[in-house]
């Protein structure tokens, strides 16, 4: 699979939410909200990707809603815009579900199914009749045909036919969810179910129609610092791979925006870094086979609704963004927090979590440094009053956690360490193999990443993978370890 | 020798966040494919996001002269083949 890969509907989504913000910082955001669709869209427009530019604008204005942070299948289309806008200036907290599907857009892609294509050459040996369980195939007028009813999609035709003429036709949604939680309803409308959703945004990197959109926050968040409060802005170690700049370029470009100040979740990272190397040693000396990681919010909603006999497994320690969110507040008990991820399943940890009160991902970050013109390349540099360890900014990329981890449980005790890079059918299938046997042959210290390549392959990621873990490396490895900065505080 | 076509990825804030962050693979795949034909490399703002409202064609691209808005790999790529006959 590519990670992160080029997506016109990324494209799409980033010119809404820019278009969004310009008009949030004008005298009349509901009007300029509304007349979104028709800027980009105006009239004698070509329609690029759909039959004309009403359906076009119709599109454009749920994903407008989307912007707002509004669930676009509970929005009535005839309500205004400014209306809509208004509800979203008076709103106290996000909203619950943190996806929401353009139902409008979907409708295009077939329902899931097995299709004998064009190159059936109706051969003798016919291997796809023999080998289907149900009898949904038979051979009418030299080629082989399919009963809808009887057939179950279990594809053993198309892996055994000579011509590789039996293809199955996938719902992309569909197929990258790992639990089954998006299908498509009776009017072949994707819905997703969220008692089983665990929020991990694949089916929003999968969706070619750019169909699941997160709701964001970013007009709370616009809202709140407008009002002139306090607010801080809480930086995931993966972001430092996202944009064109230095971290303490980053960090000046973040109060542009109107932060008061920038913390690096990495710091927190140290944190969790301490008591999970404590928790592992204690828990191996009592007798355990293995532990899990605890840092990735879809893995951590995995276990919860899916896996829950994984539960005694999994770290008691909390995740880097809980420790920075309680340091924030604790420093500033009057500020309004803002984590800054680089994925959607970070939006359901921060609900729980009464120290976060906003989260936006790097997409909306990087819609606003350009509704604000604020060039990253061009920015002074700002030091971060807490530096974070190696280890803690290295959190963001597969391994790094376990690694983390490794450095501070003492040499006495081994640490084997094995890596769940990204969740899918197979890994989730592994994970409740090692709860149920109690143990794991593999090692002892299971690091759950729910994206493959870690956070810098999260939903919401801006650069390419590949040059983000070049920065971000290169930033780590001008950093001291964790061993070196434990030791001073502990001098101190 | 003929002069060598010059291909400019814009790497500023605006083209990066709309999409070149995912044509940083022109500056390896470039010289790979053209050889010395082609000189590329990553720039600072083009400054063509400014003009009006334009940042909804970036992220772009110049090749000599000629500014590709909306730039894929694909459209840089048909670009040089189309200088270079």
């Amino acid at each position: 699979m590519v990670m992160n890969a080029p997506r016109q509907t990324s494209h799409l989504k980033r010119e809404i939410l820019i278009r969004l913000i310009k008009a949030f910082y004008t005298d009349d955001f509901g009007e300029n909200a509304r007349l979104i669709p028709y800027q980009m869209r105006p009239k004698d427009f070509e329609a690029p990707y759909r039959c004309c530019v009403y359906k076009e604008r119709a599109i454009l204005r749920d994903r407008t809603i989307a912007g707002l942070g509004l669930s676009i299948e509970e929005t009535d289309d005839s309500i205004h815009m400014a209306e809509l806008a208004k509800k979203v200036l008076e709103r106290e907290k996000p909203e619950e579900n943190p996806l929401t599907v353009l139902q409008t857009a979907c409708k295009g892609c077939v329902p899931s199914r097995i299709y004998v294509t064009d190159l059936c050459q109706g051969c003798v040996a016919r291997p796809c009749v023999n080998t289907c369980k149900f009898g949904a195939i038979s051979v009418k007028n030299g080629k082989s045909v399919i009963d809808p009813d009887k057939c179950k999609n279990c594809g053993m035709c198309a892996q055994v036919c000579p011509y590789q003429a039996i293809t199955k036709i996938i719902v992309p949604c569909e197929s990258a969810c790992p639990v089954g939680a998006i299908a498509k309803d009776e009017n072949g409308h994707a819905k997703i179910d969220f008692d089983k959703c665990i929020s991990c945004g694949k089916c929003v990197s999968a969706c070619p129609f750019g169909a699941v959109h997160e709701k964001s926050q970013i007009i709370d968040v616009l809202k709140t610092i407008k009002a002139g409060k306090k607010v801080i802005a809480m930086v995931a170690p993966a972001m430092f791979g996202q944009l064109p700049c230095s971290p303490k370029q980053l960090k000046e470009a973040i109060q542009k925006l109107g932060f008061a100040d920038v913390y690096e979740v990495a710091q927190g990272a140290d944190v969790t870094t301490k008591n999970e190397a404590k928790e592992f040693e204690e828990r191996l000396l009592k007798g355990a086979e293995f532990m899990t990681t605890s840092c990735c919010a879809g893995y951590n909603e995995l276990v919860d609704k899916h896996i829950p006999e994984l539960k005694p497994f999994r770290s008691d320690t909390r995740t880097p963004l809980y420790y920075t969110a309680e340091i924030v507040k604790k420093e500033h008990p009057d500020a309004v927090t803002v984590f800054f991820s680089p994925c959607v399943a970070k939006r359901r940890e921060a609900l729980k979590d009464d120290n976060v009160d906003y989260v936006l991902n790097y997409e909306e970050v990087g819609a606003w440094l350009i509704a604000m013109n604020i060039k990253v390349e061009d920015c002074g540099e700002s030091s971060f009053k807490t530096e974070a360890s190696a280890e803690g900014r290295n959190y963001a990329v597969t391994g790094g956690v376990a690694k983390a981890v490794k450095t501070l449980v003492p040499e006495e005790i081994p640490v084997y360490p094995v890596m769940i890079d990204g969740l899918n059918k197979q890994s989730i299938r592994d994970l409740k193999k090692y709860a149920k046997n109690g143990e794991c042959e593999l090692g002892n210290l299971i690091e759950v990443m729910a994206c493959t390549g870690g956070c810098l392959g999260g939903n919401a990621n801006v650069n390419a993978y590949k040059p983000a873990l070049k920065q971000l490396t290169n930033y780590v490895k001008e950093s001291k370890s964790i061993k070196e900065t434990e030791e001073a505080g502990e001098k101190a | 020798m003929d002069k060598k076509i010059s291909v400019k990825v814009c790497l500023g804030t605006t083209c990066f966040v709309m999409g070149s962050a995912n044509l940083q693979e022109l500056i390896d795949t470039v010289p790979a494919k053209y050889g010395d034909k082609v000189d590329v490399s990553g720039v600072p703002c083009l400054g063509l996001c400014s003009i009006d409202w334009e940042f909804s064609k970036a992220p772009y691209v110049k090749v000599d002269d000629e500014v590709i808005k909306e730039a894929t790999v694909e459209k840089v790529l048909k670009a040089i083949d189309e200088k270079l006959k």
